[in-house]
């Protein structure tokens, strides 16, 4: 394990039950500041669940997570609300209000969390928006965008306030692989420049291999593998390999392990 | 439904209430977006409930005249149309037509919200989605429907006024006085305070209803008609209580 002072994140014992099903089955980790930590896991695994006890969004049924030192699992909604501010997530279908332009989009949480003039708001909400590379969209409905100016406008939104931490829940689901890939690109680059610390919880091993440091790999409601790439190349297990290399299981040998 | 999920329903509305009144009570208030909701439900139903109200008045007046037409009740239609619409039909039947439509739009937009993480994004940009959608949309509720009830309660009674001149022969001045000697304050108030009730109703069960919905576009739809029914049942049965209750008091 890591050494605390290294870690943002440490995480342990975390559960989560849905009725009978457990999704997330006493999983411990850590995210190291300013690394980047990729879940990978087939669909309904559980790494959403995974993602949305990091900022709170839901509560676990057992288990700790602790984020600069600050327990969040027994936290109420309010006390959350400050930490909120500092870690900053992306949804998967880009979550944009659609009620409002493009712009309105971007300054909510600068008009929400700070003080600043409307011109400095039009300033930032600029800036944002050429840090994904996008330029004379602010006036357009988020109905009027495609799947990846959609996916943007979000990433630019949740730049807004600085956050320390980025959690982005799939970014490239929904996406053609040219697209998908330039947007990896650009949240590579973004966690470069500003030295976030974050989480991407995906399906998509291209993803991973552009923008993670250390892969965890969720299975069966536990991590079946945390480690950088080097490590995960040295694993001897099928199974991760096979998830890797986006090999097909086989069937029996899954009917074999049950 | 299960005795269970009933008493757990109705602590998580008593829940929403609290959370959403505290909510209402402390700054900052976002005025722009009530303004923006009082127009959205009581300026754009003003039609719909006028409509209701001027063709209650005028079945109201015909209905009572032409079934009672031996002991000289046409005389008297102004204060039956006055006072039963002020205090009864006034209230209600513009919180069912009213509340159908705005607490089936509320469920339906926080609830595509919903199921879209809009309510998440909200929390994940630490913005209370009671404070931002909820409190907005109560606060115009309680303020519009009393308002409108008011206007069709005038407007029905004109709609009296129109058929006891054009259809009974009435002097328009008989009609009139009648209205206002027998229309007490009380029965203005009662009918009032009956609206204010049935406002809160409406808001709560569709902002409850819209946090509530799970399961996409299917959900969506689900959510609405249970707030359409849900938010009537509740208006119809608080009424009888209601009534009793100002009863007692006046």
């Amino acid at each position: 394990m890591t050494d605390p002072a290294e870690a943002l994140y440490v995480v342990r014992g975390l559960t989560k039950r849905y009725g009978d099903r457990t999704v997330l089955d006493s999983v411990d980790f850590d995210i190291r500041r300013g690394e980047c930590l990729v879940i990978l896991g087939r669909s309904g695994t559980g790494k959403s669940v995974t993602l949305r006890q990091l900022n709170g969004l839901e509560k676990p049924d057992a288990g700790s997570v602790v984020f600069d030192g600050v327990e969040l699992t027994t936290l109420e909604e309010r006390d959350l609300f400050p930490l909120r501010r500092r870690i900053a997530m992306l949804f998967q279908s880009g979550a944009l209000f659609d009620s409002m332009n493009v712009f309105d989009n971007i300054a909510f949480p600068l008009r929400e969390h700070t003080e600043l003039t409307a011109d400095e708001i039009a300033e930032t909400v600029r800036e944002k928006l050429a840090m994904v590379r996008l330029k004379d969209v602010e006036g357009k409905m988020p109905s009027d965008l495609s799947g990846g100016m959609r996916k943007r406008v979000a990433l630019a939104r949740s730049l807004a306030l600085q956050p320390e931490v980025m959690l982005f829940d799939e970014p490239t689901t929904g996406l053609d692989p040219v697209t998908s890939a330039t947007i990896g690109k650009l949240i590579r680059t973004i966690q470069t420049e500003l030295g976030v610390t974050s989480a991407v919880v995906t399906h998509d091993i291209a993803l991973a291999h552009t923008v993670g440091d250390r892969i965890a790999f969720l299975d069966d409601g536990k991590f079946r593998f945390i480690g950088d790439w080097q490590e995960a190349d040295a694993q001897e297990d099928t199974v991760l390999r096979d998830f890797l290399a986006g090999r097909e299981e086989d069937p029996e040998e899954e009917d074999h392990a049950a | 439904m299960k005795f269970r999920d009933i008493a757990e329903r109705t602590g998580e509305l008593g829940v929403l209430t609290s959370r959403s009144f505290a909510a209402l009570l402390s700054p900052p208030y976002e005025i722009s977006q009530w303004v923006r909701q009082m127009e959205q439900i009581g300026v754009r139903s003003l039609g719909v409930a006028a409509i209701t109200t001027v063709f209650t008045g005028m079945v109201l007046a015909l209905q009572t005249a032409l079934s009672l037409p031996s002991i000289g009740v046409k005389y008297y239609i102004g204060s039956v149309v006055s006072k039963s619409l002020v205090r009864e039909l006034g209230p209600v039947l513009t919180a069912l037509i009213v509340g159908g439509r705005i607490g089936s739009g509320m469920t339906a937009e926080i609830g595509t919200m919903k199921v879209t993480e809009q309510i998440d994004a909200l929390r994940s940009m630490a913005a209370d989605p009671v404070k931002k959608l909820v409190v907005p949309k109560l606060a115009a509720t309680l303020v519009m429907l009393p308002a409108l009830t008011i206007i069709g309660d005038f407007l029905g009674i004109l709609g009296g006024l129109v058929i006891a001149t054009y259809t009974l022969n009435l002097p328009p001045g008989l009609y009139l006085n009648d209205v206002f000697s027998s229309l007490t304050f009380g029965d203005v108030c009662s009918g009032i305070a009956k609206s204010f009730f049935f406002a809160y109703f409406i808001a709560l069960v569709g902002c409850y209803n819209g946090l509530n919905t799970q399961g996409g576009a299917d959900g969506v739809g689900r959510a609405t008609t249970n707030t359409v029914v849900l938010a009537a049942i509740l208006v119809l049965v608080s009424d009888f209580f209601l009534t009793k209750l100002f009863y007692i008091l006046t």
